[in-house]
């Protein structure tokens, strides 16, 4: 059992740059991942919006009875989110090494076009590696 | 979670991994030559540089943000001084220090005492035009355009032009607001 069932990254226009699922669970097609993606990014700026605070930087935590919907936003304006199991508390950590591992294997390969689907196969593998020791970890716990 | 605890600029440069030092300056000196063979004109290489550093900076700010867990700054003076005590001894190995501020705090220089960049440099006469670390104040440009902050940047002093210190002028000049652009159907 997976703790994590998908990770999405969306550019600063709310388009889905990367997406992928990990365990059966909620698995998507693209069609709907990109919906997703564009809607929890207009979601995301309108939370903003609604904040009786200013200076609010929009949901990070979205919890449902079957899943929990964790979001990060780099300064850039970059999102990363991962649907979870309900109840998953280390998320921050894997969602901040994630933005790590992106600035590594992604911005810094000369061939990555900024802002488009990205397609590095070296920032998968430390992905892939980031999840199943995030798993470990979890199923330790 | 408690969050992330701001990491300083020697923290992050002990562990970086790094190459030898020289062949970094050996590799931009090679790489202006090559500009210079190929633009013919000192103006043009000023350009290049400074589009080539501004393609770095767009890239690098995050890896920046990523790994030295600084938050949002308050004002402009706390970003001038995350700049130069953070970012370049994250990425240059050496610190600045800010002075020059005017009034209204939106201008102030980035004063380098030492740049790895120009070890072994010296200016022919035929390139007198020509500033060297160009790169560097595209990269702070690049950098500081991806957090909504539109600059300047000059070149004031220069060792390779004889001055005492290396001196990069940066002034805001507009803060873009990060909210996005709400039309209501007109």
């Amino acid at each position: 059992m997976a703790a994590i069932y998908s990770l999405y990254i969306i550019n600063k226009s709310g388009g889905l740059i990367f997406y992928k699922d990990y365990g059966l669970a909620g698995r998507m097609d693209t069609n709907d991942s990109l919906r997703l993606a564009s809607l929890w990014h207009s979601m995301h700026a309108i939370s903003q919006q609604l904040s009786p605070i200013s200076g609010c930087s929009g949901i990070e935590l979205l919890e449902a009875d079957t899943f929990d919907l964790h979001c990060f936003q780099s300064l850039t304006g970059t999102k990363f989110f991962v649907v979870s199991e309900p109840g998953t508390h280390h998320m921050d950590n894997l969602l901040k090494h994630i933005y790590e591992l992106y600035t590594d294997y992604v911005l810094k390969n000369p061939f990555y076009e900024m802002e488009m689907p990205i397609r590095c196969e070296l920032f998968d593998i430390n992905l892939a590696q980031a999840i199943q020791k995030d798993r470990v970890a979890y199923l330790g716990r | 979670m408690a969050p992330a605890v701001p990491r300083s600029g020697d923290a992050i440069f002990a562990n970086v991994e790094r190459v030898n030092s020289e062949l970094f300056t050996l590799t931009y000196g090679a790489i202006v030559r090559q500009l210079l063979t190929d633009l013919e004109e000192v103006e043009e290489v000023n350009k290049q540089l400074d589009q080539m550093g501004y393609n770095i900076g767009i890239r690098l700010i995050d890896e920046f943000l990523a790994k030295s867990n600084v938050t949002r700054c308050v004002n402009f003076r706390e970003t001038a001084e995350v700049i130069a005590k953070v970012g370049f001894k994250m990425f240059l190995g050496v610190t600045a220090t800010v002075t020059n501020w005017d009034s209204e705090g939106t201008s102030c220089s980035l004063i380098l005492e030492d740049n790895p960049l120009v070890d072994f440099v010296e200016l022919p006469e035929t390139c007198q035009g020509l500033y060297y670390c160009n790169i560097l104040s595209g990269v702070v440009r690049g950098a500081l355009e991806m957090v909504s902050m539109k600059t300047e940047i000059t070149w004031v002093r220069d060792m390779l032009r004889g001055d005492d210190a290396f001196e990069l002028q940066v002034k805001l000049l507009k803060q873009v607001p990060e909210e996005y652009p709400y039309k209501d159907d007109e």
